[in-house]
């Protein structure tokens, strides 16, 4: 079922590129990572986004262990990298000699900028980036500060729109023969985030502000619509739409409230298959959100998820990631990856990124531990056992 | 220009559906070269082009949404009626020109309409067929339809948007389909990869729930590891401090800042003129920092709101802090590099005038991508595809017309 079996890619990355790999090894190839000996790899953050890889732990600031990488490049299909432009490191992978050596090499840079142009070598986290990408101008309370999700997002943005562009100079590469360099910049990888706001500017002069926590914009009146309800146990996402779904939603939502012998206010009156949005005032809203309010109150995020699925309605809990490990859809279509923990035990991964054919792509390997496949991805990438025993004897490779 | 033909030249793409989780990987695939086809019908044409603004002017219309324009550049656009008789043969005839087909509605639906894998592939075997749905074909809950504005709530990102003891928050428009659109590209490519050398087809099974999960892989494997839950806080870190986002001169214009060691927190001390922060014992190092975050971010803001943003990011980063602009929409056309980067691409609509375009995050440096054309009118290339690439006979074409199917 491997889709890219026959490729073997070279991983030398940092946050920023870490799923590049990992949707690559998904799809089949074979990933060695690359990590200086002595690096930590226990946080949760490393382990989570590198599953699937093998490693090899090797000193890329030594001479021997450049020569190592440079050997290893000349055969491999893809490197993928994140050196901080005008670095030591972004000198060993420089994309004019790496190619001359090997010319079907397909190089990925994953960088916060690009590798070029006026802030290249600028310092950015992912704060910056969901900054400079205009994620963070939008997310927040209208008059509140400009806010990023708490888990860091403009690496997976990063590195996914990586991965398309790894693929894209691959399907090139089968007609041409030849390799490329493939330049990512995370800021406008991010901009992908923000669906169509730009355009509001761009064509209306209007410049979208943080979207809050209430639907804006749908009554002609400026009523706004809740968007986030408190429940029993955390928070609904439900919104009072007008057209055919709203229909169906609303209908399906008062005879769920009829159903629990819940006070229904002024929704009771209220005819859904007329029932216009866009014509409401805020204090119709108001009173429509009340009897709502108040039976949200009553219910777990569970109970509403079950509920919205049976009763066709649109609408979602506001999950926590304890929320989306216990949800049966996850288990039941097989997503999970119990693979052994390198102390003993299990690790639970997000397993193959998809179904092929019916099959989850495979996750057979953990996220690795220092040393773990240095002598078996040196021995395959055609260095002598002479040669490893002393890459490894002079500490420039690490071998458990 | 590259005199190499562009790098995705003579790949085959049809899309059936609508909204963006489907066609933002069509887009991206045209914008480096494939030949895209989004398929619509008269009757039921692309639900962003029906409501969705902003339109010029205020002047709404079935090809002036720009909503659809931004999502749907450099693509072909064909109507077709399956229910009118030939509609549905003419669809198939199309699928089996494609190489790829791309769907993203309710599971089942495309089958019930007589275009599905099963249908598909007895004509065209080695057919790539995408789809993209919320929660994927198969499981308990694999009927839910639903926007991905709501999806990102059940996927865990608006719980991780705002303060801990207030509201989530909503992510601008349905941010995980884009997400989900970044997982599906490279999958359609891989699939095409396997086919050139097998000669297999792939029905490839996109959640876009599942997508989801990677992107917040590190806090899953968090929770199944040490049982910790992730909750929202604001714009705080766990590592450095400060890290927040701060007010400048002007109206509502912020700058994100952070620093990821003492030294850095003594050259921002530096730079706003405060060497004494450093030795503050309220601010020695980050725990400290992270203690007495309200009064560090107070006095960070004094220096910040008396500042010209883009001078204090200036001056911030020529002493190596990490500091950026907190980007607007409209900042982001202005942006240096951005526009270093050729990241929008204005081309001419003929109902919508100029508009610019999204370029894609990454840039091959051989065979580099463009925006080819702007969005479509609704059915504006069925002459082209349907004579040109199908090869209907003039004859054909007119009966088609006639029986209202295109």
């Amino acid at each position: 079922m491997a889709l890219l079996e026959p490729y073997r890619v070279l991983d030398c990355t940092g946050e920023l590129g870490w799923l590049t790999g990992r949707f690559l090894s998904d799809m089949g190839c074979d990933v060695v990572k690359i990590e200086p000996p002595g690096a930590d790899l226990s946080a949760p953050a490393w382990r989570g986004s590198n599953a699937g890889k093998r490693l090899l732990s090797l000193d890329l600031t030594s001479k021997a262990g450049r020569e190592t990488f440079l050997k290893m490049a000349a055969t491999a299909d893809f490197l993928i990298e994140t050196a901080e432009p005008g670095s030591d490191l972004a000198k060993l992978f420089d994309i004019d000699s790496l190619r001359a050596a090997n010319p079907k090499l397909i190089h990925v840079s994953v960088t916060p900028f690009g590798r070029t142009g006026p802030h290249a070598e600028w310092r950015a986290s992912d704060l910056e980036l969901m900054a400079a990408g205009g994620a963070m101008a939008l997310a927040g309370e209208p008059d509140g500060i400009p806010l990023r999700v708490t888990a860091p997002q403009s690496p997976p943005w990063a590195a996914s729109q990586a991965a398309v562009g790894a693929m894209v100079a691959l399907t090139a590469r089968n007609i041409s023969g030849r390799g490329q360099h493939v330049d990512v910049s995370a800021q406008a990888a991010v901009l992908a985030s923000i669906a169509h706001a730009p355009a509001s500017w761009d064509l209306i002069d209007v410049n979208p502000k943080r979207a809050g926590a209430f639907m804006t914009g749908r009554s002609v009146h400026g009523a706004n619509y809740r968007v986030f309800w408190p429940c029993k146990d955390g928070y609904l996402n439900f919104i009072i739409y007008g057209g055919v779904a709203g229909r169906r939603t609303n209908e399906g939502l008062c005879a769920w409230m009829r159903d629990a012998g819940a006070d229904l206010g002024v929704l009771a009156d209220i005819d859904w298959a007329t029932f216009d949005s866009t014509q409401t005032t805020q204090e119709q809203v108001d009173e429509m959100e009340k009897p709502i309010g108040r039976f949200f109150m009553t219910v777990t995020k569970a109970e509403f998820l079950q509920q919205a699925f049976e009763r066709e309605m649109l609408g979602y809990p506001v999950n926590n990631v304890a929320d989306i490990a216990a949800d049966p859809q996850l288990t039941e279509r097989g997503f999970w990856a119990d693979l052994p923990a390198p102390g003993g035990g299990t690790e639970r991964h997000c397993g193959g990124m998809a179904m092929i054919d019916g099959e989850r792509l495979v996750l057979d390997r953990p996220a690795p531990v220092t040393g773990q496949d240095t002598r078996a991805v040196l021995g395959e990438y055609g260095f002598a056992d002479k040669e490893i025993d002393s890459l490894i004897k002079s500490g420039t490779a690490v071998a458990s | 220009m590259s005199a190499l033909p562009q790098a995705l030249k003579g790949l085959k793409v049809i899309e059936v559906g609508g909204y963006a989780a489907g066609p933002w990987i069509g887009k991206v695939l045209a914008n480096y070269g494939a030949t895209v086809i989004h398929i619509e019908a008269r009757d039921r044409p692309d639900g962003f082009r029906l409501q969705y603004p902003p339109y010029r002017n205020g002047v709404k219309g079935i090809n002036k949404s720009g909503c659809f324009s931004y999502f749907n550049d450099s693509k072909y656009d064909v109507t077709i009626d399956v229910k009118k008789p030939g509609g549905l043969e003419l669809a198939r005839r199309l699928a089996d020109w494609a190489d790829v087909l791309i769907e993203n509605m309710r599971p089942g639906v495309i089958d019930r309409i007589g275009l599905g894998y099963e249908d598909l592939k007895k004509t065209n075997p080695d057919l790539v067929f995408m789809s993209t749905c919320n929660m994927g074909q198969t499981g308990p809950r694999a009927a839910t339809g639903g926007f991905g504005s709501q999806l990102s709530a059940l996927a865990g990102f608006c719980g991780l948007t705002g303060d801990a003891e207030g509201s989530p928050q909503l992510l601008y428009g349905p941010y995980i389909d884009f997400v989900a659109a970044l997982v599906g590209a490279p999958l359609v490519l891989a699939a095409l990869d396997r086919r050139a050398r097998t000669g297999k087809g792939a029905f490839i099974d996109v959640a876009q729930y599942e997508c989801g999960a990677f992107f917040l892989a590190g806090p899953l494997y968090d929770f199944h590891a040490n049982g910790k839950v992730l909750e929202r806080q604001t714009n705080s870190d766990p590592v450095a401090c400060p890290h927040n986002a701060y007010p400048c001169q002007g109206d509502d214009e912020w700058i994100a800042a952070s620093c990821w060691d003492d030294a850095e927190f003594g050259r921002m001390a530096e730079t706003m003129g405060h060497p004494e922060w450093a030795g503050d014992a309220r601010f020695k190092n980050a725990d400290a920092r992270r203690t007495n975050a309200d009064a560090l971010d107070a006095a960070i803001a004094s220096w910040t709101r008396t500042q010209d943003v883009d001078h204090a990011v200036a001056l911030l980063q020529g002493a190596k802090v990490h500091a950026y602009k907190v980007n607007t929409c409209a900042d982001l056309f202005t942006d240096a590099q951005l526009t270093h980067r050729k990241n929008w691409r204005v081309r001419k609509h003929a109902e919508i005038d100029y508009q610019a375009h999204y370029f894609p995050g990454f840039d091959l440096s051989d065979q580099p991508g463009d925006v080819t054309a702007p969005a479509p009118l609704l059915g504006q290339d069925n002459e082209m595809v349907f004579r040109e690439f199908l090869g209907l006979t003039e004859e054909e074409y007119k009966k088609l017309e006639e029986n209202g199917v295109i």
